[in-house]
């Protein structure tokens, strides 16, 4: 084990397996000799050269149509898309070209894509500050990685460019520089964590939080607090797949809890929570003693100031006053 | 190629046909006129060199030797077709024949197209990749992006331009500051040249050419190919942006006479020849349309097959409906899925 950053770890697995396989390249916006606006994919194109490291033109769409065809051309593109925001430019060949032509053209062939993209905040103003799990996670074709850890960031990180689908990556500017243990690359050693599991990170008896990405961190947080001036124990479950879920582990802890939270970083309306909470309700229904409770992004675009940021940004206490009012 | 040119539009007469007996649903885009452009264009090439279309894709697909009988029945909607009733006619496919496919997002394929010349350069093969499109898809920002990236890096594409004058019902005087489309080609420093659409030897020698430019590493080519659909934008389209005289104009240069009687003026074959051609042709449309009429449809139980190569754990919430036996015939052979990627 080594303790790493989040970002030497995504780095970490980027490197290791272009090492191992020969058919990965990265490409995207100012990721060579800037090492990539959040300084992920530094020194690669040095070790690598440019014909795996591809620095790219500003041209969202054409980054991910382009990294679509490498793949069914034989080789397994990660594309870089400098924050989620931008990603936007590119939902038509996310959605309508590597999400569909496995099923489309009756799985004649698959694309096994990668997209790595950033959610986060920190000052940047309306158009820099939004995360869009929600609207990746509603698209079948599409499996939707969202990890919260070191760890997790270089398991998943394999396992989404090993896998023959295309993966939508979302990365968290705030955690880059978190720092966790992760294990030692082991030759021979199956060094992924599978697509679709989640992980009880806590355990508890009284109330089941469930979160990703930064809202975990903010989740355990709140854990701590509820444990020490509530005396709840509460469970904090990382999702770490948002497509598909892992209802299995959520279902299992409610079925003891018989209360649920769900944290996320998107909007209320249509956000991903919204629909964890209606499948969630579905299957725990009979379990649970109270309603469902989310916490999210309010329904109003990021503002630029400090102020007005924090009086928006879903935090560990909002976690704590949803367990609260149900108890 | 007149064999070909021919299977094409009795292909399309028997779709039309079909489709007004509600036996083909959905949109249908005739590429009535154009023939030569997929003719001429895909025999000046190897059979291995990768080809990408537009939506108009019927002669894409029959051009590059795919079984007619498939075609029509993935228009029929049935199990037999090319995508297993999944694409329809807008998005016929066969990997087997380096067909990828029918792509309804107008441009949509033309970075993909690039994305696949580069994993050619890279691995050292030397296919190269034909991508079709038409006058209207250069108004869109995707196709400049594709252009730029092709340019920048030197890829070994050819993109074929089928310049019917039209982007759909909005007339090209509309929908383009210049009526030439390989300007806007020149401006990425890429190699333009324009032909007679309506020729399909003209097509031929000019994708030949870019061919051979491509393949020798010299990097991307454009040709334009100046053709013209007889039949309307798709089987809905009223046609009320063009004069009949006009389209009567262009019907007087249709390239399957004209081709014909350039054979038989060259001595290449009689009349006669190109008669029973013409039957042997009626003959295989007969028979696809009724193969596609037989053809089973597909099983409602299998809707949610092939939604993912690996499929995602049927436990979860959000699992597709695949079936106990499709997911275990997956699950069990993941390398070979892998290995034909």
């Amino acid at each position: 084990m080594a303790l790493v950053s989040y970002r030497e770890a995504v780095r970490g697995a980027l490197r290791d397996e272009m090492l191992r396989d020969e058919r990965v390249i990265l490409l995207g916006e100012s990721i060579t000799g800037y090492g990539g606006s959040y300084a992920v994919t530094k020194g690669l194109v040095e070790e690598f050269g440019s014909k795996r490291v591809m620095e790219t033109p500003i041209a969202e769409a054409g980054i991910v149509g382009f990294a679509v065809g490498a793949a069914m051309g034989g080789l397994l593109p990660v594309a870089e898309l400098m924050t989620v925001n931008f990603a936007l430019l590119a939902l038509d060949q996310i959605v309508n070209s590597a999400a569909k032509f496995h099923y489309m053209f009756g799985g004649q062939w698959s694309v096994p894509l990668v997209v790595r993209t950033v959610s986060g905040f920190g000052q940047l103003g309306p158009t820099h500050s939004q995360t869009f799990e929600g609207w990746f996670a509603s698209v079948p074709g599409l499996k939707v990685v969202m990890p919260a850890t070191p760890a997790d960031a270089r398991g998943l990180l394999l396992a989404s460019i090993r896998d023959p689908d295309p993966v939508i990556f979302i990365e968290h500017s705030l955690l880059y520089s978190t720092r966790g243990e992760v294990p030692e690359p082991t030759p021979g050693e199956a060094d992924e964590i599978p697509i679709g599991s989640a992980k009880v990170v806590r355990q508890g008896d009284d109330v089941t939080l469930v979160g990703y990405s930064r809202m975990l961190l903010q989740a355990l947080q709140a854990a701590e607090v509820l444990e020490r001036d509530d005396g709840i124990s509460a469970e904090v479950i990382d999702l770490r797949t948002l497509r598909p879920v892992d209802y299995p582990t959520v279902v299992e802890s409610v079925r003891r809890t018989h209360q649920l939270v769900l944290c996320g970083e998107d909007w209320r309306t249509g956000g991903f929570g919204a629909d964890l909470l209606s499948e969630t309700q579905d299957r725990c229904f009979d379990d649970l003693d109270g309603p469902i409770q989310r916490v999210a992004m309010r329904d109003i675009p990021m503002a630029y100031s400090r102020q007005l940021e924090r009086a928006l940004v879903p935090t560990s206490d909002q976690v704590v006053e949803a367990v609260r009012r149900l108890n | 190629m007149y064999r070909q040119m021919v299977l094409i539009r009795r292909f399309e007469d028997h779709a039309a046909e079909a489709y007004a007996q509600a036996k083909i649903g959905g949109f249908l885009h005739l590429y009535i006129g154009e023939e030569a452009v997929a003719v001429g264009a895909l025999n000046a090439c190897r059979d291995d060199d990768h080809l990408l279309g537009h939506y108009r894709d019927h002669g894409y697909a029959l051009a590059r030797g795919c079984d007619p009988k498939r075609c029509m029945a993935e228009l029929f909607g049935r199990e037999d077709g090319l995508c297993h009733g999944r694409g329809g006619s807008m998005h016929l496919a066969d990997a087997s024949r380096n067909f990828w496919g029918g792509y309804a997002i107008v441009g949509s394929h033309i970075p993909i197209g690039a994305g696949m010349a580069y994993a050619m350069q890279y691995q050292h093969r030397d296919q190269v990749v034909l991508d079709f499109f038409g006058d209207g898809a250069t108004g869109n920002g995707i196709f400049h992006e594709g252009l730029n990236m092709a340019a920048l890096w030197n890829l070994p594409i050819i993109f074929i331009c089928e310049n019917n004058l039209y982007g759909m019902g909005a007339t090209l005087a509309e929908e383009s500051p210049v009526s030439e489309m390989k300007i806007k080609a020149e401006g990425y420093t890429m190699p333009s040249v324009q032909c007679d659409g309506m020729d399909v030897l003209a097509v031929y020698a000019a994708v030949r050419e870019a061919a051979e430019h491509c393949r020798s590493g010299q990097g991307p080519v454009f040709v334009e190919a100046l053709t013209y659909r007889f039949r309307g934008h798709s089987m809905a389209d009223p046609e009320l942006y063009r004069d009949k005289s006009e389209v009567q104009r262009w019907r007087s240069q249709d390239p399957i006479p004209r081709f014909g009687e350039f054979c038989v003026e060259h001595r290449v074959c009689s009349q006669k020849e190109l008669a029973q051609i013409n039957e042997e042709v009626e003959q295989l449309m007969l028979d696809a349309v009724a193969f596609a009429d037989q053809s089973p449809w597909p099983d409602p139980a299998e809707v949610g097959r092939g939604i993912y190569a690996k499929p995602i754990d049927p436990e979860a919430g959000v699992a597709p409906s695949v079936s106990a036996v499709e997911l275990a015939r997956i699950e069990a052979e993941p390398e070979a899925k892998q290995a034909g990627i």
